[in-house]
């Protein structure tokens, strides 16, 4: 309907430009106007709440404790010379690269398993397995503490029942790492599996048949077809997954909040444990800032890949 | 597809193609028990919370059998909690803080993706880049700057706080799933109500919103997720139990030194999460949408 109707107006529009050239002139100035005061709101909040303060991180790193005096590096080297500190960058860094690699690996397993049954019957268990994922993250993480606690966990009773022994889950450096890692693959797993088999199903279903009658085998089919068209979604997936799994707060925060004796801690636990609850709010600062350039980085890719996508689309 | 390699399989002569689907049948029994049991493992927590929720005190001191199942059966952690003021409180500001993020943020991203996908003016397309970077930028970067500049504007524990901030972490992505749909909205419609003498509001108004409703439910969704269940700001900024938010009040107020009532604690978080699941529940395809739509998109 409304392509009929344009047909006879955008002709209207031709015969009038030339004419009315001085109108149009006000009209798009008008328009740029409109458009520019429509996203004043969303310009104002990005700048006051997210550029500003931002900014504002950077400045207060540079202050002593009771922000008064200006110190420059001082905050970082202190931080960078403290074992506690480089123990938290080891432990953000295995923590965010362990969760997305076995993300990745079973969001994988589970795309595939998913698309090999009827699509009919696909809605059932992608709403099953999707659970983890619409549960808020800091009550699902209750739910884990409860399985970990250390004389009630309905956990070590499975193991006893097996005749293993009881396990400290949150107890040990080791296994308190390991139960971290478990609850963020758990919770952000079913993101990788929906993006995967979102682009599982626009992989054109002809490229396999040939290969089949080409005699590949399924490996094959694997390494030059499969991942060569879903390398774009994977690098996304990943680096969109990076930066939330490196920036996580709750899970560590609930289950061991840096425990036992600060070797579970990740930057975001850490800042605020300085900054907030010892009321070092410029160590906080600086402790945060750590992050930037890992994200900085993973920004720049997923911007890359966002832009190559949205080219390849028009 | 089953059909046709059904009766490919009843046809004796060719064995060849009968192994192949049979083959095809047990790869799709395969893939049914490991989805099976992945769904069971993934469901674990969530069933072991209700399990939990459903004893009593008593019985999970005791430790008496199995801790996977529930003996006595009883409902008082649920009613304990629906009596008991403060966690109503909870709620109440839980609903009260979310209704505002979600209108607030949704009024900011459709006006400004409005702007950024049609009207465009000097300087859109580096805008709606910036729009996504701030999505990438995450709140454990920026709540201890946003602690002092909240404090200096008075709003320290205030549920006002997180009104005003919480917009911040759904408005970019909702303005980012919405300029994909306003994208695919054909030119030639709102250049046929522009010359019909509509002006750019009633444009967005009566077309652009209700064509591109679908979007509208999925960012609706995805910031009343944000809004519902984030914790680092509200435990960062929220310290009275008349302000606190749920998250953080079933933390602090049940959670009380070494005394564990883990039924109330289940019972509460289970009660907590369920807005969010019921949601899901009706609307999971918008939300499939809104979670795809962050790289496919655009």
């Amino acid at each position: 309907m409304a392509q009929a109707g344009s047909i006879p107006i955008a002709e209207t529009v031709v015969a009038l430009a030339p004419s009315a050239r001085g109108r149009l002139h006000t009209f798009m100035r008008r328009r740029s106007m409109v458009g520019f005061v429509m996203a004043l709101p969303l310009i104002a909040l990005i700048a006051g709440l997210v550029v500003y303060p931002a900014l504002y991180a950077i400045y207060l790193s540079l202050l002593d404790k009771s922000m008064t005096r200006f110190v420059g590096w001082h905050n970082f080297v202190f931080l960078l010379n403290r074992a506690t500190f480089r123990m938290v960058v080891f432990q953000s860094v295995l923590f965010a690269v362990s969760a997305v690699v076995a993300k990745a690996f079973i969001g994988f397993v589970l795309a595939h398993l998913m698309h090999a049954i009827p699509s009919r019957r696909q809605r059932f268990y992608r709403g099953l397995l999707l659970i983890p994922w619409v549960i808020p993250l800091a009550l699902s993480t209750l739910g884990w503490w409860w399985l970990f606690d250390p004389t009630y966990s309905a956990l070590n009773w499975l193991l006893n029942q097996l005749g293993l022994p009881s396990v400290s889950w949150l107890g040990q450096p080791g296994w308190a790492r390991f139960c971290m890692i478990l609850v963020n693959t758990w919770w952000g797993e079913p993101f990788f599996m929906i993006m995967y088999l979102a682009a599982l199903k626009s992989v054109p279903e002809q490229l396999f048949e040939a290969a089949a009658i080409d005699g590949a085998s399924g490996l094959q089919k694997l390494r030059y077809i499969t991942l060569p068209m879903m390398r774009n979604v994977i690098s996304l997936t990943v680096l969109f997954s990076l930066i939330v799994t490196f920036a996580n707060f709750d899970i560590v925060r609930i289950l061991t909040n840096g425990g036992p004796l600060n070797t579970t801690h990740i930057f975001a636990t850490y800042a605020f444990q300085v900054g907030i609850q010892s009321g070092n709010i410029p160590l906080g600062a600086a402790v945060s800032l750590f992050m930037l350039p890992v994200l900085a980085i993973a920004a720049v890719f997923v911007l890359r890949g966002v832009t190559r996508r949205s080219q390849e689309a028009m | 597809m089953t059909a046709v390699v059904a009766a490919t399989a009843a046809q004796p002569a060719r064995r060849r193609h009968a192994s192949v689907a049979r083959q095809r049948r047990w790869a799709l029994y395969g893939s049914y028990a490991a989805l099976g049991v992945f769904v069971v493992m993934f469901l674990v927590p969530p069933f072991y919370m209700l399990v939990t929720s459903l004893k009593s005190s008593g019985e999970i001191s005791a430790q008496r059998g199995s801790p996977w199942l529930v003996h006595h059966p009883t409902l008082e952690n649920f009613i304990y909690l629906v009596t008991y003021a403060p966690f109503r409180r909870y709620f109440f500001n839980t609903v009260w803080v979310t209704v505002c993020v979600v209108a607030v943020s949704m009024v900011i991203s459709v006006l400004a993706a409005f702007a950024l996908a049609r009207i465009r003016f000097w300087g859109s397309s580096s805008l709606a880049t910036g729009v996504f970077l701030t999505y990438l930028i995450p709140e454990s970067l920026l709540f201890i700057p946003l602690f002092q500049i909240l404090g200096g504007l008075g709003l320290i524990n205030s549920t006002w706080c997180l009104v005003l901030i919480y917009p911040t972490l759904a408005v970019p992505f909702c303005t980012w799933i919405m300029i994909g749909y306003f994208s695919s909205i054909p030119k030639e419609l709102d250049e046929a109500a522009l010359i019909d003498g509509a002006s750019w509001m009633q444009l967005l108004l009566r077309i652009f919103i209700p064509v591109a409703m679908p979007g509208i439910i999925a960012a609706t969704i995805f910031a009343f997720t944000v809004s519902w269940g984030d914790f680092l700001y509200p435990l960062a900024y929220l310290y009275t139990s008349d302000q606190m938010v749920l998250n953080v009040g079933i933390i602090g107020d049940l959670v009380r030194g070494d005394v564990f009532e883990w039924g109330k604690i289940m019972a509460a978080a289970l009660m907590a999460a369920a807005p969010p699941v019921v949601i899901y529940v009706f609307l999971m395809d918008y939300y499939v949408a809104g979670l795809t739509a962050g790289a496919t998109k655009g």
